[in-house]
């Protein structure tokens, strides 16, 4: 933890703080892409230490908050239908489906198992030869390739029955979808430090030329996140536009070729439809037809009904940074992290969610 | 360090049905010299309930076990259902006397693993000073249990200076924990499936009766509440209280005293250790005037080496627990919606 305590110093936090505060002029919107940066920003009450003006918005980077209702469903049947080892992160089993979620299709005797890695649901396939196990694989780009390993894996070993339930999505076009809303007001954003280690930070360099707005690869500590955040708005100031890289002491520019080539291996880019924003071109991943076999959609042919979002859940306006989670008329009354309307609501991640908390904390705080 | 008693010789190797039947099988299980572990009169009498005497104000405390895997790195099922319902009493203010024992095995428990258990929770009674004065085995079909559940409840008579009740929580009071927090969570997931991870946490599971007497002793009423963050952990318990109390909690985020392992593992898990289970841990409320005192005091226990001083109770923001993170910020800590879930990233 040596490493990790410098980026909490509270002195450090406090300088950058003070440096935002004399630097900023005006008020800026500034968006964090990643749900491990809103989670941090959350859970270090670095939010009611910003000044005012400065405006951080949340971004579409919850990975849980932007899984298809219908690949919910897809899960939910796999796991009570067909009778498959469904295998997930922690956070995606609460995430309502259209009638069910995965805890709680668990609660009625689907086999349903939080995993931390898909390396394991390789290993419970090869326990359980006579059923058919299927992981879950959601995320950015930063659980792709442990996802293609064990795909690639599976295949070396010769497992048959496992198979993937891909629903990965890739940040550089969620930041366009962003920026092509006409109603968008970010002006800058913190791009997702862990997203940049497997990818690096190439591919900004022209997002923040097209859109000319400041783009700064930021880690998920409090020192990562206030430095992030000054070097951003240090930028608006000067009405530059530059990709910066906070995050340089695990960020390289080249990102991690080998895990890129694993992921490439396994994964060609396909459009992708985000929870809440609808469909976005070319922003997601999907498994190649060479690993047609491992790949759940393909291995279970089932179709199942497109149900429509509650109409309440103004979901994809939060996701893409339009409104603010307490702008909608249902928060905190009709959609709580209890009885949630959208997926936003459940994750700690989810942009709704960390309102949710935090806003008590303003009201009863009086901060 | 694990301690042992030799297993009687028997003709059996695992639990099955008739085991529980209360027939022949039974007897043969009672009879076989394994509960002879936890021989006292009371059991020598073979009744259906037992018959004793105590006087004055009484608590009386119930508890189920199911905790998985049954083993873990510190203890097993078997410690954790004595200390378990022996801490709640001890939480209430009383001095726990007398417990029952009820096991649920699964058909298929093996007798080796039964032995280990009954050898742990003999030695967990002594240590509690409590004794085991009725109890009841059943039996059910594999499949129907997870190799052994345990209840135990305890009775115990109330210390005469103990003044324990929500109602007595002031604003102004302090919060002082006994010590690190998370171990025993962090101990048990280290082992579920598809999250093993190399640590050498060991669950924090003990008594706290003697600490808590000596307290009180020393300091009576003015330990206006004791309570221990099991289920749910810290963030629980402290929520609890301030919907309870109708007061505001505040707690010090760089005071909360956590083993650098377990952090590591619970940041690893992205888990929040204030939500984690603890089992050999407890909270008190105490007066303010007392509460360098009692830390002290609680310090020089071998239950509180690391105890420390969390908090605070007020008047603003009723109902609600505040953190000051260590950056200084502030955040609302909220009751937990259910089981903790690891996040993705």
């Amino acid at each position: 933890m040596k490493y990790i305590s410098e980026y909490r110093d509270s002195h450090l936090v406090a300088q950058y703080l003070e440096e935002i505060r004399q630097t900023v002029t005006r008020t800026w919107n500034i968006m964090e892409v990643c749900g491990g940066q809103t989670h941090s920003l959350v859970k270090n009450g670095i939010l009611n230490l910003l000044p005012p003006e400065v405006q951080m918005v949340h971004g579409p980077g919850c990975p849980v908050c932007v899984t298809p209702m219908n690949l919910i469903d897809k899960a939910v049947y796999l796991a009570e239908e067909k009778g498959v080892i469904l295998c997930s992160f922690g956070d995606m089993i609460r995430v309502p489906g259209s009638k069910l979620s995965l805890l709680e299709a668990k609660a009625r005797g689907a086999d349903v198992r939080i995993l931390y890695s898909p390396l394991d649901a390789v290993k419970i396939a090869q326990e359980n030869l006579t059923r058919e196990v299927v992981f879950f694989a959601v995320g950015f780009e930063t659980t792709a390739p442990a996802n293609a390993l064990s795909v690639i894996q599976a295949q070396r070993s010769g497992v048959q029955n496992y198979s993937i339930l891909a629903s990965h999505v890739i940040v550089p076009p969620a930041i366009e979808a962003v920026m092509n809303d006409p109603d968008t007001n970010i002006q800058g954003f913190l791009a997702a430090g862990h997203v940049c280690t497997i990818m690096g930070i190439e591919e900004y360099h022209p997002l923040a030329e097209r859109y000319q707005i400041p783009i700064v690869v930021t880690g998920f500590e409090p020192v990562d996140l206030v430095q992030g955040i000054l070097m951003t708005v240090r930028q608006l100031e000067k009405g530059e536009h530059r990709l910066e890289n906070q995050y340089s002491r695990v960020v390289r520019p080249e990102g991690n070729p080998e895990a890129r080539k694993i992921i490439e291996q396994v994964f060609k880019i396909a459009d992708r439809e985000w929870r809440g924003i609808g469909t976005i071109p070319l922003s997601g991943y999907e498994v190649r037809s060479e690993y047609a076999d491992f790949d759940a959609n393909l291995k279970f042919k089932v179709n199942i009904e497109k149900v429509p979002e509650s109409d309440k859940c103004i979901a994809g306006l939060v996701l893409k940074g339009i409104k603010k989670p307490h702008d909608c008329p249902e928060f905190g009354r009709g959609c709580t992290p209890q009885m949630p309307l959208g997926a936003p609501m459940v994750s700690s991640e989810g942009a709704c969610a960390a309102y949710y908390h935090f806003s008590q904390a303003l009201e009863e705080v009086g901060a | 360090m694990e301690l042992q008693c030799p297993m009687p010789q028997l003709d059996f190797e695992v639990i099955t049905l008739g085991h529980g039947s209360g027939g022949l099988l039974t007897n043969k299980l009672l009879e076989s010299g394994v509960f002879d572990l936890l021989k006292n009169e009371f059991l020598d009498e073979h009744h259906d309930g037992a018959i004793f005497n105590l006087s004055g104000p009484l608590a009386f405390s119930t508890d189920s076990y199911v905790v998985s895997p049954i083993f873990f790195p510190g203890g097993n099922i078997g410690e954790l259902a004595i200390n378990g319902t022996v801490n709640d009493l001890a939480m209430c203010g009383a001095i726990p006397k007398y417990l029952s024992l009820a096991f649920i095995l699964e058909e298929g428990l093996t007798m080796t693993d039964f032995w280990k258990i009954l050898v742990s929770i003999k030695f967990a009674a002594e240590r509690a000073g409590v004794q085991i004065i009725t109890g009841d085995t059943k039996v059910v079909e594999r499949g129907k249990g997870d190799q052994i559940f345990i209840n135990t409840a305890g009775i115990g008579t109330l210390h005469p200076h103990a003044q324990i009740k929500k109602s007595r929580v002031q604003a102004g009071d302090r919060i002082i924990i006994s010590g690190n927090l998370a171990a025993h969570g962090i101990a048990i997931l280290s082992l579920r499936q598809g999250l093993q991870f190399e640590s050498e946490i060991q669950s924090d599971t003990t008594n706290l009766n003697h600490t808590v007497v000596k307290l009180l002793d020393q300091f009576g009423e003015k330990i206006h509440l004791l309570h221990d963050p099991t289920r749910g952990g810290v963030a629980t318990v402290l929520n609890e209280m301030a919907r309870d109390t109708r007061l505001g909690v505040e707690i010090w985020q760089k005071q909360l005293p956590i083993e650098e392992d377990v952090a590591g593992a619970c940041e690893l898990l992205g888990l929040d250790p204030l939500y984690v289970a603890n089992e050999g841990l407890f909270m008190a409320i105490v007066a303010p005037e007392i509460a360098d005192d009692f830390l002290a005091a609680l310090r020089k226990d071998e239950n509180g080496q690391n105890a420390a001083n969390i908090g605070e109770i007020v008047e603003s923001h009723p109902r609600q627990v505040i953190l000051h993170s260590s950056i200084g910020g502030k955040r609302v800590v909220n009751m937990p919606l259910g089981e903790q879930l690891p996040r993705i990233c």
